[in-house]
């Protein structure tokens, strides 16, 4: 349970973490928050000659608004960010999504960067990145370059990263007024991965729902953007029946896998009650919002 | 080969400094190169909670902290928690009180979690509580006795009379 001996990198920019990954890219592996890596390390699953920390780059660990973005630096902390009121009000569904990722003391140390580009569909902020397109940007030996979230998200724990890049921030677009979330996930044990979960983000106009954002996780190699539930909502009120049908439409398009933790049926079915409680969460939130802006 | 690491850390109010290699966990060199037995390694991939320590005042987990991550950091172990004379601190107190614990190797963990939700939180309901020491596992005591210790501790913290203002406080004024 130890990890085998490796070199540590303590970078101080992100320029020199890119000359540092460019000439290691095939041994090294990037260090942020090491939630994941580091049980990988003393399991030995992993097993690099070199390790890149990024705890010393300042830059990346901050968080700020544009005119239209909430940018999300690479290694702001997923417990700076589960209290920050700017990502509670320009992006609820990052913020409604911490309070399931493990326990606090992960989040003290987790960073959301490290998270998204561990890639794990089981996790929860791939699922947030991916319903709310949030836009990814990558640091190399080429230059920067950004990559969407259908793109950023490849198989199981793969990304479009290349070995050489490193994530520097991830771009939110800022929620409309009247916009609520909701985040849903059903596990074996509290702090667990769950087996499956909904994120959802919608918009009330005139007590409709507009920009319906729907994203599950573990029902697939890489987070599911439920696109058919998505459009049967949009433009109607979250009544049951509406509801009972975009379950049914997840239900259809979903093909999970099953394991000794829950069936593939089981994880077909709860995906759409976890979405209906999801999407009702999401509404109710996005009316107190409106309710109380007026 | 591996590089080694010069670490420069303040433990409980005190500065230490050390080498290690860099695959050094925060929980082994606590351990090893200082000395400090009190933090328990259980599961060894963060799952257990047992090592827990605060990192600048949070919770952490030391097995999967590097023991270079924590330099230029402050870190607060069991050993740190009670008074100097040795006076067990409110929270130890309730957890002999409450019979929280029965084989004790959960135990630093534990009171760590309980130590860093009352500093952050002095009144908190059940769910707060079990948000907090909801990543600890316990394999003696069913929770039950360990979630009454802290509210017992948050009721005696909040009871006591007001801590007399430190020497070195006084002096900054």
């Amino acid at each position: 349970m130890k990890p085998v001996d490796f070199e540590l990198h303590r970078p101080a920019t992100t320029d020199e973490a890119i000359a540092l990954l460019a000439e290691h890219a095939a041994e090294a592996k990037v260090l942020a928050g090491g939630q994941s890596l580091l049980p990988l390390l003393n399991f030995r699953l992993a097993r690099p000659d070199h390790l890149i920390d990024l705890g010393r780059i300042a830059g990346l660990a901050q968080l700020r608004r544009t005119q239209d973005e909430l940018v999300v630096g690479a290694m702001v902390r997923q417990a700076q960010a589960e209290r920050s009121p700017a990502v509670a009000a320009h992006a609820p569904l990052l913020a409604a999504a911490f309070p399931n990722i493990a326990h606090p003391p992960i989040r003290n140390r987790g960073t959301v960067g490290g998270s998204l580009a561990h890639a794990d569909p089981a996790a929860e902020l791939p699922a947030v990145a991916r319903a709310l397109d949030a836009v990814f940007v990558a640091a190399g030996p080429r230059g920067r370059r950004e990559i969407t979230s259908r793109d950023f998200f490849r198989a199981n724990l793969m990304t479009d990263l290349e070995a050489d890049e490193l994530l520097v921030e991830i771009r939110f677009s800022r929620a409309a007024p009247h916009t609520g979330a909701d985040f849903q996930e059903v596990g074996r044990r509290r702090g667990d991965f769950a087996l499956v979960g909904a994120a959802a983000q919608v918009t009330v106009d005139d007590g409709l729902l507009s920009d319906v954002r729907i994203c599950l996780t573990g029902v697939a190699q890489t987070p599911h953007r439920a696109v058919e539930a998505e459009d049967l909502l949009t433009g109607h009120a979250p009544d049951p029946a509406l509801l009972a049908r975009a379950a049914d439409a997840i239900r259809d398009t979903i093909d999970p896998s099953g394991d000794l933790h829950a069936t593939a049926g089981y994880r077909r079915d709860v995906a759409g009650v976890l979405m209906t409680r999801a999407v009702t969460g999401a509404h109710r939130r996005a009316t107190e919002t409106a309710a109380e802006a007026a | 080969m591996g590089s080694r690491h010069e670490i420069e850390l303040v433990v409980n109010g005190e500065a230490r400094r050390g080498t290690a290699p860099a695959r050094t966990s925060l929980a082994d060199f606590l351990r090893d190169t200082l000395g400090l037995t009190g933090t328990h390694l259980g599961c060894e991939h963060g799952v257990c909670g047992a090592c827990t320590v605060l990192l600048d005042g949070a919770p952490v987990r030391s097995c999967i902290v590097l023991a270079v991550q924590a330099d230029g950091h402050a870190v607060t172990t069991i050993e740190g928690v009670s008074g100097p004379d040795g006076r067990l601190s409110p929270v130890q107190e309730a957890f002999c009180q409450a019979h929280a614990l029965q084989c004790g190797y959960c135990t630093s963990g534990m009171v760590l979690a309980a130590q860093a939700l009352l500093d952050e939180c002095p009144h908190p309901g059940r769910a707060e509580i079990d948000e907090a020491l909801g990543g600890n596992i316990c394999r003696c005591t069913g929770y039950v006795q360990i979630r009454e210790a802290v509210e017992q501790a948050a009721r005696a913290i909040g009871s006591a009379p007001a801590e007399p203002v430190a020497e070195e406080a006084v002096a900054h004024d």
